[in-house]
């Protein structure tokens, strides 16, 4: 298996030093017992510096969402290590799980009130948090009278009210339209570099992670494993359109169908 | 050809938020609802249509002349015995004293279905032992209970009471134990990452997100303690009360056909209004808040 080297002007410079926000050491995860289990992931190690973005890419069955679970903490890896630096990532779903009953802007002050703010702040605050994601004239509405993409966006809000250091996202934008997608992947982008987050994103679709991510992982599916790394080098403004980022799916992609190739002579 | 105006060149870091606020007006629909007065009346013409054909159809039965005009009145003599009734006030009275014991018993059912609901939520080991003899009491006639009832409490208002409670709060525990059993592992995973944890799991995701079905199951629950209300006043008649029951009793053994059917009207309509009234209209505002009905 080709692992990309880094290229030299890539390279961390001994100068900055990184601290992995996320370290996952031999981690595997196994369901059920006996005959029947299902390894979910396969000594897997992965590491994501504080302040990076890292996009997870692979086929189904890779264990992507087995893999958010352990780093979220809803799930206990069976064996391997877990480090986590700067306390409880968040996670958004593939839909957002808004809570139907709620406004969104309701939405966003449950996460404050389960932070700790005091009653009094969360209103304002709360309107603060869905202002950055340009949805200030929605604050009253319900979920069900979002589109798709907004309650995304209200998720992103939710998220941000956590005050976590590290935000993981399970192909948030998997069920959206490719124009709101791209609008999103700018929005997110944004709020990466401005509130400095560690962003880990997975997703099955090549482009978007190499739009997205500064780093960009491939991994097999049953077991997952991580396979192999690929640096995103694509200077100035990056767009899911850009020949750079074409080619570099192009490679990506040709892998990922060698991994589900595999599969097929079992 | 200019293409790009100079003022949309200087609002280039908020262009991303006007391309935003552009696709989030194409998203969002534009739906007007008809005037008030529209929607009252056509949601009423059905209903008064019907209940004009069925006094219409007992009418007809009236003057075919398949039973005496003393045992089976027509709709005029009744709701004149009914207006009789009213301003005599002995209708009120005994709609007043129904209508306490409906709330007692019903209140003190909700509380009783309540706490056995959430109990049985938490525990696996109660749920094991008394899960299905919950829904085996929801299928017990509560007419069953009363010779049990009256022997407890001898022919008192407890007595009544009591099988109120027995009857209505398996409905209501159930309903509560199928909300929580149906709660959307999205929203309790959603809930977990946002730190609830414990109580506050409880409170701010899971019965929230129950509270549909908690409704159904207070709704059939108001059914069953209605039934069991009129059963045990026909049953356990207490000397020197008045009661819906017991003016129905009383009419029969008088065999004052008019003022049975009075009553039974009367049964029917307080049955119908609080169901209507509090129990639809409640369900309806839950499931429009969380986009529940279809807006076409």
């Amino acid at each position: 298996m080709t692992v990309l080297a880094r290229q030299p002007e890539q390279a961390v410079s001994t100068a900055e030093v990184t601290t992995p926000a996320i370290q996952l050491v031999a981690v595997t995860k196994v369901y059920g017992r006996g005959p029947d289990a299902v390894i979910a992931l396969d000594g897997l190690d992965l590491t994501v510096e504080a302040g990076s973005f890292v996009c997870l890419v692979g086929a189904s069955g890779c264990g992507k969402t087995t893999l958010l679970n352990i780093v979220a903490g809803l799930d206990a890896p069976t064996s391997g290590t877990v480090q986590i630096e700067g306390g409880r990532p968040t996670l958004i779903f593939q839909e957002a799980a808004l809570f139907p009953w709620l406004t969104a802007i309701e939405n966003v002050e449950l996460a404050l009130r389960f932070r700790g703010v005091p009653a009094g702040r969360r209103r304002p605050e709360a309107a603060d948090l869905l202002d950055r994601v340009h949805l200030s004239g929605f604050a009253d509405k319900r979920p069900h009278e979002l589109s798709g993409g907004m309650r995304q966006r209200v998720a992103l809000a939710r998220a941000l009210g956590q005050e976590a250091r590290i935000l993981l996202l399970d192909e948030p934008f998997g069920a959206l339209d490719a124009i709101t997608r791209d609008v999103l992947h700018e929005e997110l982008e944004r709020i990466w570099r401005d509130a400095g987050l560690t962003v880990l994103f997975v997703t099955h679709n090549v482009r978007e992670a190499v739009r997205l991510g500064q780093r960009v992982i491939l991994l097999s599916s049953r077991p997952g494993r991580a396979v192999a790394e690929f640096p995103v080098v694509i200077g100035g403004e990056r767009r899911i359109e850009s020949p750079e980022v074409s080619a570099l799916a192009i490679t990506i992609g040709q892998q990922l169908s060698e991994q589900v190739r595999r599969h097929a002579s079992r | 050809m200019r293409l790009v105006s100079p003022a949309s060149e200087a609002s280039a870091p908020d262009a991303l938020g006007t391309r935003l606020a552009g696709l989030d007006t194409l998203e969002i629909p534009s739906l007007r609802r008809p005037p008030r007065l529209r929607r009252i009346v056509s949601a009423a013409w059905p209903k008064v249509v019907a209940l004009l054909i069925a006094l219409g159809i007992w009418e007809l039965v009236v003057l075919s002349g398949w039973k005496p005009i003393w045992l089976l009145p027509s709709p005029l003599t009744v709701f004149g015995e009914l207006w009789q009734q009213l301003v005599a006030g002995q209708l009120i009275a005994a709609v007043a004293v129904t209508l306490r014991r409906a709330a007692i018993g019903y209140g003190l059912a909700v509380v009783v279905g309540g706490a056995i609901g959430i109990l049985v939520v938490r525990s696996k080991t109660l749920r094991a032992a008394v899960g299905s003899l919950i829904t085996g009491l929801q299928t017990m006639p509560s007419i069953a209970w009363f010779p049990l009832a009256i022997l407890l409490f001898q022919l008192s208002e407890m007595a009544i009471l009591f099988v109120v409670i027995l009857g209505a709060a398996p409905s209501i525990a159930n309903g509560l134990i199928s909300g929580v059993d149906h709660v959307p592992p999205l929203l309790l995973r959603a809930g977990r990452v946002l730190g609830a944890r414990g109580f506050a799991m409880y409170r701010f995701v899971i019965l929230p997100a129950a509270l549909p079905a908690s409704v159904a199951g207070l709704k059939q629950g108001w059914a069953f303690a209605w039934r069991s209300l009129m059963a045990g006043e026909l049953l356990v008649l207490i000397p020197g009360q008045t009661s819906v029951g017991a003016q129905l009793q009383f009419s029969r053994e008088f065999s004052d056909a008019p003022g049975l059917i009075a009553m039974m009207i009367v049964i029917l309509t307080i049955g119908i209004v609080v169901d209507v009234v509090i129990f639809s209209t409640v369900e309806h505002s839950i499931r429009t808040r969380r986009g529940l009905v279809d807006a076409a």
